[in-house]
């Protein structure tokens, strides 16, 4: 497909031909942004890598700006924020915007995973290009750990504690990974200096890895809510006009939601105890982590040996890295399996069950519920889906997208 | 098809917002039911009642801050209550806060616009020291630091129930002594702070009868300004940007309607 992309533009700007011929950005752009080759059925969830990118591109733009005012020191740092908020002019635009972006970035990218998910976007040979993915949801995990112990509240800090505290669990090296982490033998001003340092840099990563998942996605082209190949051109459309913008519709309703807790509800998402400033001689009553990674939290949690729920925790993302290998059906997308298509759903409402556990304190039925989410998390990837693939009877495909979409327009 | 996948996105959404909605309200630990009272700040399009949060600076100066730094604060951050530079000025002329004079020797002068809130003790070892070997907490940000925010500062505020109301079960249960400070909103109940207001703890210039309820009402409503004074350009921004969202995807929309027209 990467070859059907169509003949050479021809530029009539001669500054621009000039350019292009030197340096091709201009064909590259007009090859890969215009002209490519799109299945023409997508529906409202492919909106959500353009979603994503746009909170990358926020994200790392009132970064910036922050970290301009940001005083990464543990006897500042918390009142720097508190500066940027009340002193710093539109600063607090700036800091509702990035904090509660980190939310919306997390809500982006776990719609596009499970978008990937129904529709076996990950299935052959789009392998590599959900690798790179899971890799960029680990550096996003990473990236928004360290950027919430910047503002250095309470929960910034013991956050901070518990998890660093977890590669403790490692073997024979442990606390020697954990002294190395903290830059001494606590969490103190060294760890939030390199989280600070860290916390700069590895979106700068992600940007990388986000080229190199575009590329990889650009060489057989995007999957389509059928999971079937476009066999010829009356199956795709332009990618411009038609999918700018339908994303760009897609990236205002987004925003629209994202305004609504920027605006109206900035705190909403975050806890009140990291409004104290970090105090090392006191601990919260519960420690938790922000939403998005309370999923993770509950399993590592559920284990009740350390290194059994650090190994848990990392697990239940280290599947996902083997998931094109577990899935053994043929059949991309969940439209045509009519048994796997609810156990996706289950798999949804198990996370979320997982979730609400980890937003709890580890006592009473929370913690069997929590554990046999855990169990069913890793039925789900390990046994039922290969197995599944196996048994499991499609539904027949359509001949063509085309096929599908003018019988659907029919019908 | 098209339809059923509109509808999955939306509740798709939804669940992941009754998942945040219903960890927020787990996470803010709420057994104990905190007053709800209507306050005027509330509300896409509420503001501080002025007269009430300066109301309540008289209040936190009078009586909050004997114990309790507001290190966050500048005065000059008064003149946002509606107060001219003058009546702030003379707001703190009786001020004295620690400074050091050209040989370097510590002094004490008249506040200036431009100090932050004094604060009641020199450092947090001797704030410590006056109060039991427990620091009084900041309360610049007070209004966010805490689960229910204003709600549970007004509750805890009028919150006290002295130990001869307390039931027998009470005692036993919580295991409260004569002298214990007893306070329905606390978590715990007992709570190191002896009861700070009581009607006519201060006299309003304004004139308004300082019974504790208008008291507790008034600070609290200063403490949540003082925790977010940018609280109403947020929201003005906030119906600007989003009349302006709208209208884009609306724009969007139509744009995307008429590019498909032909392809279905």
């Amino acid at each position: 497909m990467a070859s059907s992309h169509g003949t050479p533009p021809v530029f009539n700007n001669k500054v621009i031909a000039w350019i292009d011929h030197r340096l091709p950005i201009f064909s590259y752009l007009e090859k890969e942004y215009h002209t490519f080759p799109t299945p023409r059925n997508f529906n409202y969830f492919w909106n959500f890598g353009a979603i994503a990118t746009v909170m990358l591109v926020l994200m790392i733009a009132t970064g910036v700006v922050l970290a301009t005012n940001y005083q990464p020191n543990v006897l500042m740092a918390f009142d720097s924020v508190e500066r940027i908020d009340r002193d710093v002019p539109q600063g607090w635009l700036i800091r509702d915007l990035h904090m509660n972006g980190a939310s919306f970035f997390f809500i982006a990218v776990y719609i596009h995973i499970f978008r990937g998910m129904y529709y076996g976007s990950y299935k052959a040979p789009r392998e590599l290009l959900w690798i790179l993915g899971v890799v960029i949801f680990l550096l996003l995990m990473a990236t928004a750990f360290m950027g919430y112990v910047l503002p250095w509240g309470q929960m910034s800090f013991w956050g901070a504690t518990v998890i660093t505290n977890l590669f403790s669990a490692i073997p024979v090296v442990g606390q020697s990974v954990v002294d190395w982490l903290w830059g001494g033998f606590a969490v103190e001003n060294p760890t939030l200096n390199r989280f600070f340092a860290f916390h700069y840099l590895l979106p700068f990563i992600i940007v990388a890895v986000v080229a190199l998942h575009v590329v990889a996605l650009h060489v057989h082209g995007s999957n389509n809510p059928l999971g079937i190949d476009p066999k010829g051109p009356q199956d795709t459309v332009p990618f411009h006009p038609y999918y700018t913008m339908k994303d760009g519709f897609g990236v205002m309703i987004f925003l629209i939601i994202y305004a609504g807790f920027v605006f109206f509800a900035p705190d909403y998402l975050g806890h009140p105890d990291n409004y104290i400033p970090a105090n090392p001689l006191v601990t919260p009553d519960h420690i938790v982590p922000e939403w998005y990674f309370l999923p993770f939290y509950a399993i590592l949690r559920a284990i009740p040996d350390k290194l059994g729920g650090v190994l848990a925790m990392f697990g239940a993302i280290g599947v996902l890295f083997v998931l094109p290998w577990l899935d053994t059906s043929r059949v991309r997308s969940c439209t045509f399996r009519p048994i796997y298509k609810w156990f996706m759903y289950l798999l949804v409402i198990d996370v979320v069950i997982l979730g609400i556990c980890g937003a709890n304190p580890p006592e009473g039925w929370y913690v069997p519920l929590a554990q046999l989410a855990t169990l069913y998390y890793f039925f789900h990837f390990l046994i039922l889906l290969p197995i599944l693939g196996k048994i499991e009877r499609p539904l027949p495909l359509p001949p063509s997208i085309a096929d599908a979409v003018l019988k659907q327009k029919a019908g | 098809m098209r339809k059923s996948m509109k509808r999955l996105l939306v509740s798709g959404a939804l669940a992941l917002a009754s998942l945040s909605a219903g960890a927020a309200a787990i996470a803010a630990g709420g057994e104990i039911k905190l007053p709800s009272k209507q306050w005027h700040f509330q509300g896409p399009f509420g503001t501080y009642d002025r007269s009430a949060a300066q109301r309540g600076y008289q209040v936190y100066q009078e009586v909050c801050a004997a114990c309790h730094s507001m290190s966050l604060m500048y005065y000059r951050n008064l003149m946002a209550l509606g107060l001219t530079e003058g009546q702030v000025k003379s707001l703190i002329k009786d001020i004295q806060v620690p400074d050091l004079n050209d040989d370097g020797q510590p002094i004490e002068r008249p506040a200036k616009l431009s100090d932050r809130f004094k604060s009641p003790f020199p450092n947090a070892l001797a704030a410590a020291a006056a109060n039991n070997g427990k620091a009084p907490p900041d309360l610049s940000v007070i209004a966010k630091a805490r689960a229910g925010g204003p709600d549970y500062l007004y509750g805890l505020l009028i919150g006290y129930v002295p130990y001869d109301k307390l039931t027998p079960q009470q005692i036993k249960e919580f295991d409260v002594s004569k002298d214990d400070n007893f306070n329905k909103y606390f978590p715990g109940h007992k709570i190191g702070m002896a009861p700070p207001l009581a009607d006519d703890k201060v006299t309003y210039a304004d004139g308004t009868k300082a019974t504790l309820d208008q008291e507790a009402s008034d600070v609290t409503q200063f403490l949540a300004w003082a925790a977010e004074p940018h609280m109403e350009a947020r929201k003005r921004t906030g119906v600007r940007v989003i009349l302006f969202l709208l209208a884009l995807a609306g724009l969007m929309y139509a744009v995307k309607r008429s590019v498909w027209a032909d392809k279905h």
